[in-house]
């Protein structure tokens, strides 16, 4: 996944990183805090911003659901003595593929243009949203480097 | 002629911290004192493998063939469990690399404000409302992270695990929250299938005295005398302790929680992750989502290091800016030596004295597991253990 760089662009540094922790106020299911970083407020815009961590909120919370379908998969899987587990996929690992979409897209379509880049929570131990800010170095403008950054994203 | 340099590929396991041992590529997760849990697997094997020869076949045609059937099956069953509890990552939350320390360690300094100089700077802690509860988030120095609430540090393990409940050497792992349903299924089958046999072992010589005499019974079955013994010691550690984990179940606490006592007492917190109904508790422990692994094991390292080293990070202050080796281990001592091993030493070694799910022989299982005691590195076994696959 094109979450990590900065090594290979010339035009790009990375100048900073903002760590948005947990939002614990509901108990340990995984919800990230959607206040928004100072270090951002000249970046972006705060609605999008927040619009993105409530997205990935919702995912999660999509994946954590204690309902029909969990105690299915829970009394199926415990039936096969969960070597279920070997073949087929859990719910959550399913969510986490569309999350790991959702992040590359929105690092294409909003965070790249802006010199930042997300990295996907669960590189970080499902502990924070890891957000980097990149300085553009050099008179190269914003365009090459925003470009570059965005092709490295879609690798 | 130029020399070919041919690079191995190399998993990210096997850099991992923490006193664990890899096998099979990364695939299988385990503590590093492994000798109770051989133990373990060569009691349940062995009793069994006993039943299968001495008993079954009486029983088979004398009762039913349903018996041996119904046997195989539920020693299936609890192998699964077991190796599944064993062989599985608890709940293992990786270390924070060195930006993420950075950041958290200004905002520590920040919210503490100047210490003068000479005096012990604050313990490191974190309130935040659950539930309308105020819990303590613990810092870990270890780990360079506040530990998420019901997380706790194994110092046998040395890592921080997710809804710690207690590291047990019979199946040599820690236990926590992506293993814990296994665990307890492993202790429930295990009751079920002791209770089996030694229910079985009875019929067996009941009915075989009933025609040749009790003692001829047990010259020619004598594998029953030492069935019955197992299963009469594991009857009473296992039972008891699969009624003390339906317990903590049907209040969602942890053994961990439960020995701290941090849910007791008037002046003590409620649980606030209690839904103060049983059932509802029992489904979220048993029945709720099987959790991801955090820890990447089996995905290759980058050449480099993952940190940009290309850059000057001018935020970083930390000695290691220089050298940006992404999981450096033990560089720092705490500053609060003791903040957190004794708590998490003492109930992973009493709990695992305490709650012992196999047979209990005439020696106590005394909790032979030297928590510092590191014969090979992590690198070393699991290089070995790659040459024997």
């Amino acid at each position: 996944m094109g979450t990590e760089m900065g090594q290979k662009r010339h035009s790009a540094s990375l100048a900073n990183k903002v760590f948005i922790q947990r939002d614990y106020s509901e108990g340990t299911t995984c919800k990230f805090q959607t206040k928004f970083p100072s270090e951002l407020e000249s970046r972006i815009e705060r609605t999008l911003f927040e619009d993105t961590v409530k997205t990935l909120n919702n995912y999660y919370a999509e994946a954590e659901k204690i309902g029909g379908q969990s105690y299915l998969e829970g009394c199926l899987a415990c039936a096969t003595a969960y070597l279920i587990f070997l073949c087929v996929e859990t719910r959550y690992e399913k969510v986490l593929k569309k999350i790991a979409k959702y992040i590359q897209e929105q690092n294409e379509k909003i965070y790249a243009p802006r010199g930042l880049l997300i990295t996907d929570p669960i590189e970080r131990g499902m502990r924070v949203i890891e957000i980097s800010i990149y300085e553009d170095r050099g008179s190269s403008g914003s365009s090459s480097g925003s470009s570059s950054v965005s092709g490295s994203t879609a690798r | 002629m130029s020399a070919v340099m041919i690079t191995r590929k190399v998993r990210k396991w096997e850099k991992l911290p923490g006193k664990n041992t890899f096998c099979c590529d990364g695939r299988v997760m385990m503590a590093r004192q492994k000798g109770v849990f051989y133990l373990t697997l060569f009691l349940i094997v062995g009793t069994c493998a006993l039943f299968f020869a001495f008993e079954c076949p009486y029983l088979a045609v004398h009762l039913s063939p349903a018996i041996p059937v119904f046997a195989a099956l539920l020693f299936l069953f609890v192998m699964a469990m077991l190796l599944r509890t064993s062989f599985s990552d608890p709940g293992v939350l990786p270390r924070a690399l060195p930006e993420e320390a950075t950041f958290i360690e200004m905002e520590i300094e920040a919210a503490n404000g100047n210490v003068p100089a000479g005096q012990r700077p604050p313990p490191r802690i974190r309130n935040v409302q659950i539930n309308n509860q105020i819990v303590k988030l613990k810092y870990c120095y270890t780990c360079k992270i506040f530990r998420p609430p019901r997380a706790s540090h194994c110092s046998i393990c040395d890592n921080c695990v997710d809804r710690f409940d207690h590291h047990c050497p019979w199946v040599g792992n820690c236990v926590g929250k992506r293993n814990y349903r296994y665990f307890y299924l492993f202790t429930m089958s295990l009751s079920l299938l002791t209770i089996y046999i030694f229910t079985f072992d009875i019929v067996h010589v009941v009915m075989r005295s009933v025609d040749n005499g009790f003692l001829n019974t047990l010259k020619e079955t004598p594998g029953t005398v030492l069935e019955v013994l197992v299963c009469f010691f594991t009857l009473w550690s296992v039972v008891g302790l699969t009624g003390f984990h339906t317990y903590l179940i049907s209040l969602n606490q942890t053994t961990n929680e439960d020995i701290k006592g941090s849910w007791s007492g008037k002046n003590r917190v409620q649980n606030p992750y209690s839904h103060k109904n049983i059932i509802k508790n029992c489904c979220e422990v048993l029945c709720g989502p099987a959790y991801p692994s955090v820890l990447d094991r089996r995905g290759v390292m980058q050449e480099d290091s993952p940190v940009s080293a290309t850059s000057a990070a001018p935020y970083s202050t930390s000695s290691s800016s220089s050298n940006p080796v992404p999981q450096t281990t033990k560089t720092t001592a705490p500053l609060i030596p003791n903040e957190h091993t004794p708590d998490d030493a003492k109930p992973s070694i009493a709990a695992s004295a305490e709650k012992s799910p196999s047979p209990k022989e005439e020696h106590p299982p005394a909790p032979k597991v030297p928590p510092l005691a590191s014969p090979e590195t992590d690198a070393e076994a699991s290089l070995t253990k790659d040459k024997t696959h």
